[in-house]
This record gives structure tokens, sequence and C-alpha cells, in this order.
């Protein structure tokens, strides 16, 4: 839960290719352990990507998302140097924010 | 309970002036709001679309890149587009999941209409791909086969 989102934008004129990863372990509720028990449901529930503080796009998600879910999606708009936040809420009320810079060096 | 929050969403939309300014949208938003969690739980493709009040029809201008044989059902990845005109947001059912609505994407604020995604398939099932404009839904159907299904993952 603590590791840190990866986020990846490439720039191609002004919409920047995004790619995040987030370390999650998406438990579906349906799934046992090794001793037969099911493991509780834990996933995450939605996340939001903001591009200098304003939110660009927004999923809400199921337990269907595979573990350590990864997303390609694609901003408008975009430039060098902007600032790229996603964050991420659990079904627990965990969450995660990170931030990288487009294009930033 | 459902009704009722989505009345009172409507009521604090209204004070705020937002459904005079942007009509459609905003119920849209409202009944995802409302009814999200219902879709959520629903067993059944055909109950989550209604949940979320859509009846989608095919459409050749919705694109769903998925695999035609999935060896692990844990990871399935998809890509979705649209040409429609306007598309505010894009959702995902995999009709034979435990529960089908997998997700939803609002790409109304400021992305293109796309997104791509790895999800869990229990057993070889249709993926719909919906494209939402205007009130007005289209989707892309595709088979994938699991060879070993992703519930336990």
């Amino acid at each position: 839960m603590n590791e840190p989102i990866r986020i990846r934008a490439t720039l191609q004129g002004d919409v920047a290719d995004v790619r995040v990863r987030m370390a999650h372990p998406m438990e579906t509720g349906l799934r046992k352990d090794a001793d037969g028990r099911l493991v509780p449901i834990h996933y995450i529930r939605t996340f939001i990507a903001r591009l200098n503080g304003t939110v660009v796009f927004e999923a809400q998600t199921s337990q269907a998302i595979s573990r350590n879910p990864v997303f390609g999606f694609k901003l408008t708009g975009a430039k060098a140097g902007d600032k790229l936040a996603v964050t991420w809420q659990d079904s627990r009320g965990g969450s995660r924010t990170d931030e990288v810079l487009i294009g930033g060096s | 309970m459902n009704v009722r929050s989505r009345r009172s969403f409507l009521h604090v939309a209204s004070a705020t002036g937002l459904v005079a300014v942007a009509g459609p949208v905003v119920t849209m938003r409202a009944a995802q709001a409302a009814d999200g969690k219902a879709a959520f739980e629903a067993k059944t493709t055909a109950d989550a679309m209604k949940a979320l009040g859509i009846a989608p029809a095919e459409s050749k201008d919705v694109y769903l890149k998925a695999p035609d044989i999935a060896e692990n059902g844990a990871e399935v990845p998809l890509e979705i587009s649209s040409n429609v005109p306007g598309t505010q947001s894009i959702a995902v059912f995999i009709d034979r999941n435990p529960f089908p609505f997998v997700a939803s994407f609002d790409v109304s604020k400021g992305a293109l209409p796309f997104v791509a995604l790895r999800v869990k398939m229990s057993e070889t099932s249709n993926v719909r791909a919906v494209a939402v404009a205007g009130g007005k839904a289209f989707a892309a159907t595709k088979e994938v086969k699991v060879t070993i299904g992703g519930c336990g993952a």
C-alpha cells in the first residue's frame, strides 16, 4: 500500500499518453488462502487524474480489475512541465496520491 | 433508497443551478452517482445496465481490442476507444463474471475517448465496451475464451 503509483506520460503533440500502475491486491472476496479461508474483499474503488490540479479523468472500478492495476488513458491540452497527479481510493478507506511532471527531466 | 439519494442529489444540483446549466449531462451523472453501487452489485449485465439507465445499441464506432483466447483469466488486457461524437464515458461489462459491471471511465473533462485496462475473467464470456454520449449508449461486444479462470486471483 505504501508503494508509489508508477506514472508514465508521453507527449504526442498536445495529447499526453498516460500509463499508470497502482500497487494493490485487488481481492475479490472470492479467493481462498492456503488454509481454505476466504480472503476479505479489498479493491480500488475510484481513481482520479488531475492535470495542474484540475480533474481530467475519473474512474469507478470494481474487484474485477486485475491485481496491481494498470490503466492507460489520453489527456488533451497537455504540455511539457504540466503536473499530473493520480489518486486512488479503495474499499477500506485506503488511498494514495502520486504525481509527475509531464516531459519533465 | 436509490430514488431518495438521487432526489437529494438533484435537489442540491438544482439549488446550485447545475441542472439548469448542463441538463442531460448532470442527469446522467446523477443517475451514475445514485445507482453506481446497485450497478456494481448487479449479478447480470442486464441488471447492471438497468441500474445505470443505459440500453446500448451495437455500434461500429466503438472499438474493443481484446484477445480471442486468454490463457490467464486473472489478467486480460482490454483497449477501448470510441468514435461516437461527444463520448462522455466508457463502461465495461463481462457477462459471465459474478459481478458483470467492471468499471466506468469519465472522459468528458479533458481526456480522449480511450482507455486501456486489465481485467479478471472467471470463464469464457462476452466482453462489452459501452460508450455513452448525450444520454445514449453504444456498444462493442467480443467473446473472449478463457483457459484458466481468474476468479481466485
